[in-house]
C-alpha cells in the first residue's frame, strides 16, 4: 500500500538555527502514529513542513504522494488538521463555527460534527468565545472530523484538557479509525494516552528521530536491571547503551537501549549476587530514553519491519 | 459476559498484558465458562478506550497460550482449560507479587503473621467468589 506520508531526509533551519535534522519516515494507511518529544524538538516544524505551511531547508515530504509544497486542493481536503491551541472565532457560536469550517469543504458530514459537540457537552448555541479549554477542543475536533478526512494530524490535540475531555478525545480518535484506510498522526507528552491507542511511536529528540517503533518494542528496548552486591557494587564498566546507571549502597541500577545478549554478559561479568531485569513503565522507558542523562547515539528500530 | 476489566496505562504492565490477565483471571475465576464467547476485538477495545490492534494481540496470545481458541469466522471463545505455565514463570510471578506485598507491610509496620493473615484471606476470598460463581451457573438450566 501506498504510505499515506513519507519524510525522505528533511532538515529545517529558521535562521541560522536547526530545528529539524535528517529526518526521515514512512507513515503507512490505517495506523495510529504517536509523535513524542519534548518541548521544542521539531515536532510541530515537522507538522507544518508536512502540510506545506513551511518549507523545507533540505529534504522532501510528501502526503498522499503529493510534494507537501504544492499540495492540491483535493488532497488538502483529504487531511484534517487540529493546530495546537485550539483556535476558533470566539465571536461565533458553535453552530456557526460549523457552517464556517463546512463551507471550506466539498463533503462534510453533519452528523459527525453534532455526535463530537455532543460527546463533549456542547451546545448549538453557544459562544466559543465562552467555552472552556475541554470545550473548545471538542469544537475543534468536531470542525476537524466534519470533513471525514483519510489523514488526521493532531498537534498536541489533549494540550490543557482534564481527564474526561481527554478520555472522549481518545474515544473519538478510536472511532476514527474503524475504517481501516484512516490514518492518525498525533503528538502528545501524555504517555498513557499514546500507549492506550497508539499503533507506533516516533520519538524525536532535539530535531531527530530517535525511535520509530511500536510502544512494546520501545518498552522492551529501554530495559533497567538491578544488580545487587554484597557490599559496595564496582564502578560502572563501559556499556553499549547505557542511557543511566544509579548506585546505592549494595545496588547497581542500570538503564540500557537495546540491550543484547553480550551487554547482559558484562553486567553479569561483575559478578554480581542478582541480577534482574526489570520491566519500566512507557514514562520511566522515555523519559529515560531523553532525559538529559547518557549518550544520545542510539535509535529503536522494530527490527523485521514490514 | 461479566467480565469487568479496567486497564492502568501508566503501570509497568503492559496493556495487552493486563488485557491477558483479566481474561485469565476470569476464567479462572469461573466468570468466564469453557465455551463462551469473548467480546470482539473491536467492542472491547472501544468499551476500554485501547488500540484494537493491543486488544487482538492479547487475544493471540491467550489463544497461543491456550486459554481461548479462534472458531472460523465465529469470533473467539474460552478454550478447554488446560496448565500451560513454565515451571520458571510459576516460580517467578509469584515470588514478584510476594515481594510487593513484603514492601507494603514493612511500610505500613505490619509483623510477617499479620501479611500472612491477609493472604490466607484474600487466598479464601477468591476461592469462595470461584465457588459462588460455579454454584450460580450450575443452578442455570
Amino acid at each position: 500500500m501506498n504510505p499515506v506520508i513519507e519524510i525522505k531526509g528533511l532538515t529545517k533551519y529558521y535562521g541560522t538555527k536547526e530545528i529539524v535534522r535528517d529526518l526521515s519516515l514512512t507513515v503507512p494507511p490505517g495506523m495510529i502514529y504517536g509523535f513524542l518529544g519534548r518541548n521544542g524538538t521539531g515536532k510541530t516544524t515537522t507538522i507544518r513542513v508536512l502540510l506545506g505551511f513551511e518549507e523545507p531547508t533540505r529534504g522532501e515530504t510528501r502526503v498522499f504522494g503529493e510534494d507537501s509544497r504544492r499540495l492540491s486542493p483535493a488532497t488538502r481536503a483529504r487531511i484534517g488538521y487540529l493546530p495546537e491551541g485550539h483556535h476558533v472565532y470566539g465571536w461565533m457560536t458553535v453552530a456557526e463555527c460549523g457552517r464556517f469550517q463546512a463551507s471550506f469543504f466539498k463533503s462534510w458530514n453533519q452528523e459527525i460534527f453534532d455526535a463530537v459537540i455532543t460527546h463533549f457537552r456542547l451546545t448549538k448555541s453557544m459562544k466559543a468565545g465562552h467555552l472552556s479549554r475541554g470545550q473548545c477542543a471538542g469544537l475543534c475536533l468536531a470542525m476537524t472530523l466534519a470533513p471525514e478526512p483519510e489523514l488526521l494530524v493532531l498537534d498536541d490535540p489533549a494540550l490543557g484538557l482534564d481527564p474526561v475531555a481527554r478520555r472522549s478525545l481518545l474515544q473519538s480518535m478510536l472511532y476514527v479509525t474503524r475504517r481501516p484506510e484512516r490514518t492518525i498522526l498525533f503528538s502528545s507528552h501524555l504517555l498513557s494516552d499514546v500507549e492506550r491507542v497508539a499503533d507506533r511511536i516516533v520519538v524525536m529528540d532535539g530535531g531527530v528521530l530517535r525511535a520509530d517503533c511500536t510502544v512494546d518494542q520501545f518498552r522492551s528496548s529501554v530495559r533497567q536491571y538491578i544488580l545487587k552486591f554484597r557490599g559496595l557494587p564496582p564502578p560502572t564498566p563501559e556499556l553499549p547503551g547505557l542511557l543511566e546507571s544509579f548506585r546505592t549502597d549494595d545496588q547497581l541500577a542500570i538503564t540500557l537501549a537495546n540491550p543484547t545478549a553480550d551487554t547482559e554478559a558484562l553486567l553479569a561479568a561483575l559478578n554480581p549476587v542478582s541480577l534482574e531485569p526489570v520491566e519500566m513503565s512507557l514514562e520511566d522507558a522515555f523519559v529515560s530514553y531523553v532525559g538529559e542523562r547518557g549518550e544520545k547515539t542510539f535509535f529503536i528500530r522494530e527490527p523485521d519491519k514490514k | 459476559m461479566s467480565l469487568a476489566f479496567s486497564i492502568l496505562p501508566a503501570s509497568d504492565v503492559p496493556i495487552f498484558r493486563q488485557v491477558m490477565q483479566q481474561v485469565q483471571l476470569g476464567v479462572v475465576m469461573g466468570k468466564l465458562q469453557v465455551g463462551e464467547q469473548v467480546p470482539a476485538v473491536r467492542v472491547l477495545a472501544e468499551s476500554l478506550v485501547i488500540n484494537p490492534n493491543t486488544v487482538a494481540r492479547a487475544y493471540q496470545e491467550l489463544i497461543r497460550d491456550g486459554v481461548l481458541e479462534s472458531r472460523q469466522g465465529r469470533g473467539v471463545f474460552v478454550a478447554e482449560r488446560r496448565q500451560d505455565f513454565s515451571g520458571e514463570e510459576r516460580g517467578i510471578r509469584p515470588r514478584r507479587s510476594a515481594e510487593q506485598l513484603c514492601h507494603e507491610a514493612i511500610l505500613l509496620a505490619a509483623s510477617l503473621p499479620e501479611a500472612r493473615i491477609a493472604v490466607d484471606a484474600a487466598w479464601k476470598n477468591l476461592r469462595d467468589e470461584v465457588q459462588q460463581s460455579q454454584n450460580l451457573k450450575s443452578k442455570k438450566p
